[in-house]
């Protein structure tokens, strides 16, 4: 952890807002880490958080802050390892409030977490403002809008390290940013150095998936198989003061990192590979040089970039009411068929005999589901599953979709079984942009 | 279902890997060769017109295609083809994860 150390290690110990636990432990336990991201947000659950805490103003953070919190807290202490994550979603403060309760339970003294505050921006965008990437503006969201949040970049990071944070929680802190920022105050980068900043970025955006580049959402049995992933490890940053990296894992842990793991994170969620806009930089991955030393180590480097943008990304969240599904199961000869007629039964039920208004889509999963709009049907699947759903600001009609459906069992085609029906809440979102200099990161201090 | 073997190269699958991306209602799918000496081979069968014309109806918006020369991999950016999204669509994988598999499922032609 001394200042000038060559090389600073940085961990992810969650690259999604459900993603696993026990390795991120382990990850601490053995890494030698300065620095652990937990990245747990995403423009659908930032949504939901909202959500959460208009019911309920002590919530609105990551569901499974007490189950992390109470795991890393201790280990990332004993480690001297900092934690710096988004987990506080649409309620920073109620986060870092409930993190220094649990710090107290556990008899854990002289922690420092930070807060940060300010990526909500309601109410400073007006109706005419408008959509980042469709046409339209804000007037057009007709739905009741539940939060507004900026990605917050490095700058907003740094000062809470400054001040000594052995946690940073954050709401909608940019992924990348997350691991920009401690590299930054490590080496001493300044926002003119681009090409470090780039660097810097490039391993946020590697990393921040978790085991998505240790083997994770790459395993294809027979042309890519993957060892051990029920005991994936997460990944490991070892990053130079150039901003070069090596990518690696833990010994004894399943999964790896090759050549092809980095090449496909390398440009996931990437639109045009020389603009990879982040509220620190215009990054640029089109020249980046990908060299596999074996034994899961593979170095990264030569990112470039331009100057940060003047705007920041806002992620508007609004009310859809809810999502309803329901299904039932066909097997056997003719399993296709009595899928289709009672297809055909429900669609007429539902908007003839009801005359449910709602975009309703009904599926035949084993013949037609995923790839339907794409065009793929297997016609001679002998075992489907009817799936009807609907989103509709109307309970009833909800209800209806699922009861209807369950009156299959009696009234549709023979050998029906297996019933399930589920109504959530759906949340939508918008995305748009705001002038930066509307924006004004904070942050605060709960010690133990 | 007809089994591949395991040296025919019939279908993308049997040359390059992918992965699937979502911003908003933008998907994104990435493809990679597995051999350098592939990848004029995957250029060819992976156009933009192509990628129209085999799922128009999800293609809905622009497709563009990046290359990444000196990596072999090719980045295709599809508008307005996640049936509205994560949040909205309501397709099962409303995220488009699975996309990459409708590009390695694609004959391999010329």
């Amino acid at each position: 952890m001394a200042e000038g150390n060559p090389i600073f290690r940085i961990g992810t110990g969650a690259g999604f807002a459900a993603d696993r636990l026990d390795a991120a432990v382990d990850l601490v336990q053995r890494g030698k880490l300065d620095v652990m991201v937990l990245e747990c947000l995403g423009e659908r659950t930032v949504a939901f958080a909202h959500r959460d805490r208009l019911a309920n103003p002590r919530r609105g953070y990551n569901h499974l802050l007490d189950r992390r919190m109470r795991a890393l807290l201790p280990v990332c202490r004993a480690a001297g390892t900092t934690i710096i994550t988004n987990m506080g979603a649409a309620n920073p403060r109620a986060a870092a409030a409930r993190t220094h309760e649990i710090a107290r339970d556990l008899g854990i003294s002289g922690l420092r977490i930070a807060c940060i505050q300010g990526d909500d921006v309601s109410g400073r965008l007006s109706t005419d403002h408008p959509f980042m990437d469709e046409p339209g503006t804000i007037a057009a969201i007709k739905h009741q809008i539940v939060g507004m949040n900026a990605y917050l970049g490095a700058d907003a990071i740094i000062p809470a390290l400054d001040a000594g944070a052995d946690v940073v929680i954050g709401g909608r802190l940019a992924d990348p940013s997350m691991y920009l920022a401690p590299l930054m105050r490590h080496f001493g980068w300044k926002n003119s150095e681009v090409a470090a900043l780039a660097a810097g970025t490039l391993v946020g955006h590697l990393m921040e998936c978790g085991m998505q580049i240790t083997g994770g959402y790459f395993a294809d049995p027979g042309i890519k198989d993957v060892p051990d992933l029920a005991r994936c490890g997460y990944p490991i940053a070892e990053v130079s003061a150039d901003g070069s990296a090596v990518i690696t894992k833990l010994r004894e842990t399943g999964g790896f990192v090759t050549e092809a793991t980095v090449k496909e994170q390398l440009l996931y969620e990437v639109h045009d590979p020389t603009k990879y806009l982040t509220p620190d930089i215009t990054a640029d991955f089109s020249q980046v040089v990908i060299k596999d030393h074996g034994n899961d180590r593979v170095q990264v480097s030569n990112a470039t970039g331009r100057a940060r943008p003047e705007h920041l990304k806002v992620t508007v969240g609004f009310d859809a009411g809810v999502l309803a599904e329901a299904g039932v199961s066909y097997a056997g000869p003719s399993a296709a068929a009595r899928g289709r007629l009672a297809a055909d039964i429900i669609e007429a039920r539902l908007k003839n005999t009801h005359g449910i208004k709602s975009d309703i889509r009904i599926d035949l999963i084993g013949a037609s589901s995923l790839f339907a709009t794409a065009g793929k049907v297997n016609t001679d699947s002998e075992d489907v599953r009817l799936h009807v759903a609907t989103r509709t600001a109307n309970r009833e009609e909800a209800e209806l979709l699922l009861w209807e459906v369950e009156a299959l069992l009696c009234c549709g085609p023979a050998g029906g079984g297996g019933y399930r029906g589920v109504i959530t809440p759906a949340i939508m979102t918008k995305s748009a942009l705001i002038d930066r200099t509307l924006v004004h990161p904070t942050f605060e201090i709960f010690a133990t | 279902m007809t089994p591949t073997r395991r040296n025919e190269r019939n279908r993308v699958r049997d040359i390059a890997h992918a992965r699937a991306g979502d911003k908003g209602n933008t998907s994104n799918v990435n493809v990679w060769v597995y051999d350098a000496a592939d990848f004029a081979l995957l250029k060819r069968n992976l156009t933009v017109e192509r990628i129209k014309r085999e799922f128009p109806r999800l293609m809905r918006g622009s497709v563009t295609r990046y290359e990444v020369e000196h990596l072999h991999g090719l980045n295709f950016v599809m508008q307005d083809a996640l049936e509205g999204g994560v949040n909205a669509s309501l397709n099962l994988d409303s995220h488009g994860k699975s996309w990459s598999y409708l590009f390695l499922g694609l004959e391999l032609e010329n």
